[in-house]
């Protein structure tokens, strides 16, 4: 018999017979009622706790805010996409500028060693956040691949303020994750970390060292809307 | 730093050697003390009691549905493009890995944190194959450079400090003696960095594998999980049967409770969730995904009632932190990949009572670890259980069980049982043994190695008290 069966045989003949399986009450997960002012408010307190850096940007505006960030962070080279609405606008707006930017939209083979070395920050949109944590949530695509939120340096990530939930169950549950999961989905709170030595925080073990979330507010004055 | 290996046999030594050692207990103390406080401020105003129940419940669930659950899993991961091993044992899932390895001539593997691969010593099994097998979780690392083992599952380097890391990584890696945590840290990255793009497979372990839609949960902070799973072109993840949940909903509770048993954080850095290998189009990511289901005892435990509860964990390491006697002599004392109090209940079945006979005893079964448990199993309720299993008054459902029975103590227990429920023999067997309490011996073997040996008092409880009530019978009828 092949392990799978055996094992599987095992278990369905179960020497106590058979068990029986509980029902779950997901209350204590979910029904947070927060207004969208509270949900800001707990997604910037918990992700500047764990080093996240966050930015609010004003509707239209906010490439500005990136070209601020980039020139404070010293990115010459930035690592983004092509189609995405966020990727487009950010390329719009930095083509006259010093900035290079690296395109992603190359097999990693091609050019792994240059994204390792040579570039200074990845740029990506996201597909929300979770209040609760303070977490961003990336669906990594081939326009945005998964590698340009860890291996550069720097992660920039442009957040809409109206896409924040309350709970991970939250979103899960309100996005339909279980219809159909993509390659790779990520929870990303702050940059790489770790307390490996003597409990000591240091950050950029592997992933970023830093984290930007660039939030932006759509069409009305930051904090303003509801 | 010389280095010791360290067996369960030998527990007794191994623990007398580490308490001798006041580097070991400061680090654990103080490792410990902070985690445990960080715990308890994580979970500030959550429900703490409700969301336990309800972590109990989707492990208790998903071990109820087990088989069926695994064969939903092992559908949707083909259906994905992942490819599904199942391995009876240790040995046959490091067959499987070096395999895979070896269909791709692979020469290096890089290693995400994965607790069942030091449980089957995959890295020494793909050496011998010659296959380089480096950690790169951090804490792994440093304790791989020092050719030890982890001494914590969620925290592998806790038993060294800032100064030993520091000279462990300036004799192996060439780097500056330094107390600069920053400057070690980016010296590491610096490092793996290169192995990372040299690796032909990365090997990872699994938090959580959802069986509605065949995805691999990862949970870690450093990003080293990330990379080990989408940088080199084949990835394979190996876990135990156990870590099937239902559906994808069953996560976000059981996450929550993980980050916050484990090291007081409200969530990890990364919460990574792979469905599927690289599809067409898409830029990287491996091009092969493979998962190695290891059943390895589990499916033996899953037999008993009371045993099963020990399949509800989370490795969370909760039990461990709060656990008096773990703090005390560290986690290399106990031998096994898993130390402290679910080692303790889980290792006897992944290695036999023979081996691991001393373990349910390292407990003074104050309860701490049961309390904390985030899936509330009732560690010290297996711990007794796994107590009598050992001198053979169990069911007989763990291997080598009865290999502390000795004819004399089981003689010794049967008359004890007798006398106690033969009140006139009790009473007779009392009084004699008060007439002879000169003669009690001083030393009993190790009980009276700490302590002073009990005498019988010179007249019993019994005869105190029917004295006490004569006495005042004849006060009252004065």
């Amino acid at each position: 018999m092949s392990a799978r069966n055996a094992i599987l045989k095992r278990l369905r003949e179960r020497a106590d017979g058979p068990l029986s399986a509980p029902e779950s009450d997901f209350a204590v997960v979910t029904h947070r009622g927060w207004s969208q002012e509270e949900r800001l408010v707990r997604f910037e307190r918990w992700i500047a706790s764990v080093h996240g850096e966050v930015i609010h940007a004003d509707g239209d505006d906010w490439t500005e805010t990136l070209a601020r960030v980039l020139a404070d962070k010293g990115v010459r080279r930035l690592a983004l996409g092509k189609q995405h609405p966020v990727a487009a606008e950010a390329r719009r707006a930095l083509a006259d500028t010093e900035v290079e930017l690296v395109d992603v939209d190359r097999d990693i083979e091609s050019w792994q060693r240059e994204q390792f070395e040579s570039v200074d920050a990845g740029l990506t949109s996201t597909r929300g956040a979770i209040a609760e944590t303070g977490s961003l949530w990336l669906w990594p695509t081939p326009d945005e691949p998964r590698l340009i939120s860890l291996v550069p340096p720097v992660h920039i990530a442009m957040l809409d303020a109206h896409t924040l939930e309350d709970t991970f169950f939250d979103v899960v549950e309100a996005q339909g994750w279980a219809g159909g999961m993509p390659t790779n989905a990520l929870l990303i709170s702050g940059p790489s970390k770790t307390a490996d030595i003597e409990q000591t925080l240091a950050y950029g073990v592997h992933g970023p060292r830093e984290l930007v979330v660039i939030v932006r507010h759509a069409g009305t004055a930051v904090g303003e809307e509801t | 730093m010389s280095v010791q290996t360290f067996t369960p046999r030998e527990f007794h030594r191994q623990a007398h050697d580490a308490l001798g050692n006041p580097q070991i207990r400061a680090n654990f103390r103080k490792a410990m003390d902070g985690l445990m406080n960080k715990r308890r401020d994580s979970f500030g105003d959550w429900d703490l009691e409700t969301l336990r129940e309800l972590g109990a419940n989707i492990r208790l669930r998903a071990l109820a549905k087990l088989p069926d659950l695994l064969e939903q899993l092992e559908a949707n991961c083909e259906a994905n493009g992942i490819k599904v091993h199942w391995a009876e044992d240790g040995e046959q899932a490091c067959r499987i890995i070096r395999e895979i390895c070896q269909s791709h001539d692979a020469r290096s593997v890089i290693k995400g944190k994965s607790m069942v691969s030091e449980e089957m010593h995959l890295n020494a099994h793909l050496e011998e194959a010659g296959i380089e097998a480096l950690e790169s979780d951090l804490g792994e690392y440093l304790v791989q450079l020092n050719e030890q083992t982890p001494s914590h599952i969620i925290m592998p380097a806790i038993h060294l400090n800032t100064d030993e890391i520091s000279d462990i990584m300036h004799d192996k890696t060439g780097t500056e003696r330094t107390r600069d945590v920053d400057y070690m840290t980016a010296a590491a990255r610096q490092q793996l960095r290169e192995r990372f793009m040299a690796a032909d497979v990365g090997v990872s372990g699994v938090n959580f594998a959802v069986a509605e839609t065949g995805t691999l949960c990862l949970v870690e902070n450093e990003g080293n999980g990330r990379m080990t799973t989408t940088v080199p072109p084949v990835h394979v993840a190996v876990t135990g049967i156990e870590k099937v949940v239902e559906h994808l909903r069953d996560v976000p509770p059981l996450y929550a409770l993980l980050t916050r048993s484990a090291t007081g954080q409200h969530v990890t850095t990364y919460f990574n969730m792979i469905s599927s290998p690289r599809k067409e189009g898409e830029h990287d990511g491996p091009s092969e995904v493979h998962l190695v289901l290891v059943d390895s005892g589990r499916s033996r435990i899953y037999q008993d009632d009371e045993l099963l509860d020990t399949l509800r964990c989370i490795r969370c390491g909760a039990c461990m932190n709060h656990c008096p006697v773990y703090t005390r002599v560290g986690g290399h004392t106990y031998g096994t990949t898993y130390p402290g109090p679910i080692g303790s209940i889980l290792s006897p079945h992944l290695m036999g009572l023979e081996d691991t006979k001393d373990l349910p005893t390292a407990s003074s079964l104050c309860g701490a670890c049961g309390e904390v448990c985030p899936v509330k199993i009732p560690i010290p309720d297996l711990l007794v259980r796994l107590r009598r299993e050992s001198v053979g008054e169990g069911r007989g459902n763990v291997a080598g069980a009865g290999v502390k029975r000795t004819r004399k103590e089981a003689a010794a227990w049967k008359g004890f049982q007798w006398m106690a429920t033969h009140p006139s023999a009790w009473r007779a067997g009392t009084a004699v043994a008060g007439k002879l309490r000169a003669l009690t011996p001083s030393k009993l073997g190790a009980w009276t190695d700490y302590r002073t040996a009990p005498k019988p008092a010179g007249t019993t409880l019994h005869a105190l008290v029917k004295r006490h009530q004569a006495n005042k019978t004849r006060e009252e009828e004065r």
